[in-house]
């Protein structure tokens, strides 16, 4: 692979890993504070299932750099905010059940439209990781679309927070499908897929849902910044996250 | 008078059940009492694996590498597992789930007090999975034996999976007393504030435990209160002082005669203080838990009217 390809590559694994890492954190927020126990224990699963993805993309971004598999924490715990490349929908804060909720059917069904597409990658590790998180994807999207269902279409109450939570969603999830310097080269190698065609299935499938549910998205201008750009909220919850860990930084934790 | 004549032999069968070793299951006749002891002890384990998923869950955000990371959140969800569990035991007693959550809402039901103390350094992460989930495994071992069926097979599962927990604790708690001067410190500091409050674990000395007569007899609790807190002790009090961290009990030592750790006197007035709801994070443990569940009234509602529709 040449340099431009592996610094295409990177990019694009480092934000993969970035918003797994940070969705998980989000939804851990939930445990011991959800609605009924049943989700206590379903959303600490699915975390722990979300941080299990991006340790397996950091891994491949390890090897990539030709760097041990420790390099990972390094990335997690000793990188400034600028230095993310996560989408802002994802480091925003849990809010209510609703806007968790949304959140994660939206990030879900960006994966769900993704990973057969890296499962057809070039890249053999790439391959195989997507066909192993594809699988436990069945469960999330399983998981999430049931909610949106029940609280789209459960009450007066329910409705409005999805419609308020939509409003604030919809023009950042289009950061998930913003191109990323290198993405023609690494596309013209079947390593990554063409995101903007990815971008047109999601429409669908989620237009499809948001439908069913009678939610209207926002005719707001769509988030075009890129995945450099964060909101305040990354500040805070990398100086949480990280607040040990630069206790001691020799230490071996 | 025909009641008392048709009770009596019902409760020497149950005795005589009970001796021969069996396990009363719920549709068996059992003394209203034994109903009583045996919802009060099983829903305030559940309360207490509900509330105790608070203490730790406030570090998930901050554990300082991934893995720790996986492990606390996946020992978090164990707990909401357990008391979940827990729950559905003592509803084969002829209670609901929801009267015992609102009896914990309330403030009426009582849990474990270990769950009252902050978690105020990561290495109380480790010392809550070494100390307090090793002095719960001691307890839940001997309430595995117990006469209650559900409860018993409930103790046997539970056991399994505090194992773990307790395994990953004191992995970090010997890490960091070998580590740099940071953690040990950590260590020493969590081993300072947790090691009293967990003695206290095991309930008030056998000569001041109102229940336990007759909970013995009927054989729920099978070892007194002292009898399990001197197993634990014999088992820690070596391995604390072999990693070379201070117990912090000038009057410890060893009883070479009997062949046991001997504590010093326990204050047991901040015990009862605690119990009665004055301990330092009762009241904050009790609206976080009133918090989560008036923050997801309306979403129960959601679930409730969408599943009316289908």
């Amino acid at each position: 692979m040449n340099a431009n390809l592996t610094s295409a590559l990177d990019s694009r694994l480092l934000a993969l890993a970035d918003d797994e890492l940070i969705l998980a954190h989000r939804d851990s927020e939930w445990t011991g504070h959800a609605p009924m126990i049943e989700e206590d224990i379903a959303l600490a699963n699915i975390a722990q299932d979300e941080l299990g993805h991006a340790t397996l993309w950091y891994a491949i971004l390890c090897d990539l750099r030709k760097q041990p598999d420790e390099h990972t924490d390094q990335l997690v715990y000793f990188r400034d905010a600028a230095d993310w490349r996560n989408a802002q929908l994802l480091e925003l804060p849990i809010g209510d059940w609703a806007f968790t909720m949304l959140r994660q059917f939206l990030f879900d069904q960006f994966e769900w439209v993704l990973l057969p597409a890296l499962t057809k990658s070039s890249h053999t590790a790439v391959t195989q990781a997507a066909a192993k998180v594809l699988r436990e994807e069945i469960y999330h999207t399983r998981h999430s679309t049931a909610w949106v269902r029940r609280l789209g279409q459960g009450t007066a109450e329910s409705h409005r927070r999805m419609q308020t939570a939509l409003d604030v969603q919809w023009p950042l999830a289009n950061q998930l499908f913003v191109p990323m310097l290198g993405d023609e080269a690494l596309v013209a190698a079947g390593i990554w897929p063409d995101m903007a065609p990815l971008q047109q299935q999601w429409l669908a499938k989620v237009g499809e849902m948001l439908a069913e549910c009678g939610l209207i998205a926002p005719a707001s201008a769509a988030t075009r910044v890129s995945r450099a750009s964060h909101t305040e909220h990354l500040t805070a919850l990398l100086a949480d996250m990280q607040s040990v860990a630069r206790l001691d930084p020799q230490a071996d934790w | 008078m025909t009641q008392a004549t048709d009770i009596t032999p019902k409760l020497a069968e149950f005795e005589a059940r009970i001796g021969r070793g069996e396990k009363i299951e719920p549709g068996d006749w059992m003394p209203d009492d034994y109903r009583k002891q045996l919802i009060r002890m099983i829903s305030q384990h559940a309360h207490s694996e509900i509330v105790g998923m608070l203490p730790e869950g406030n570090y998930i955000t901050r554990a300082p590498s991934l893995r720790r990371k996986m492990v606390l959140i996946a020992k978090v969800q164990d707990e909401g597992g357990h008391g979940q569990y827990l729950y559905h035991a003592a509803e084969t007693l002829g209670i609901s789930r929801d009267e015992m959550e609102q009896a914990l809402l309330a403030g009426k039901a009582k849990y474990s007090s270990i769950f009252n103390y902050p978690t105020l350094n990561w290495a109380d992460i480790g010392m809550i999975g070494w100390l307090v989930d090793g002095a719960a495994i001691k307890n839940q071992t001997m309430l595995a034996h117990c006469s209650y069926g559900p409860y018993s097979r409930a103790m046997v599962r539970i056991c399994a999976e505090e194992t773990f927990h307790q395994r990953q604790g004191k992995e970090m708690i010997v890490k960091y007393a070998q580590g740099t001067p940071n953690q040990r410190q950590m260590a020493q500091d969590a081993l300072n504030r947790w090691w009293w409050p967990v003695l206290m674990m095991f309930g008030p000395h056998d000569s001041d435990s109102p229940n336990s007569e007759v909970l013995r007899r009927w054989g729920v609790k099978t070892q007194s209160n002292d009898t399990v807190r001197q197993l634990f002790l014999d088992e820690v009090v070596p391995e604390l002082m072999a990693i070379g961290l201070q117990i912090p009990d000038p009057q410890l030592h060893f009883d070479a005669e009997n062949k046991h750790w001997k504590h010093g006197p326990i204050d047991w007035a901040h015990f009862w203080q605690v119990v009665k709801g004055n301990g330092p994070m009762n009241k904050e443990r009790l609206a976080a838990r009133n918090q989560a569940h008036d923050n997801g009234a309306w979403v129960r509602d959601a679930v409730t009217a969408y599943a009316s529709r289908k």
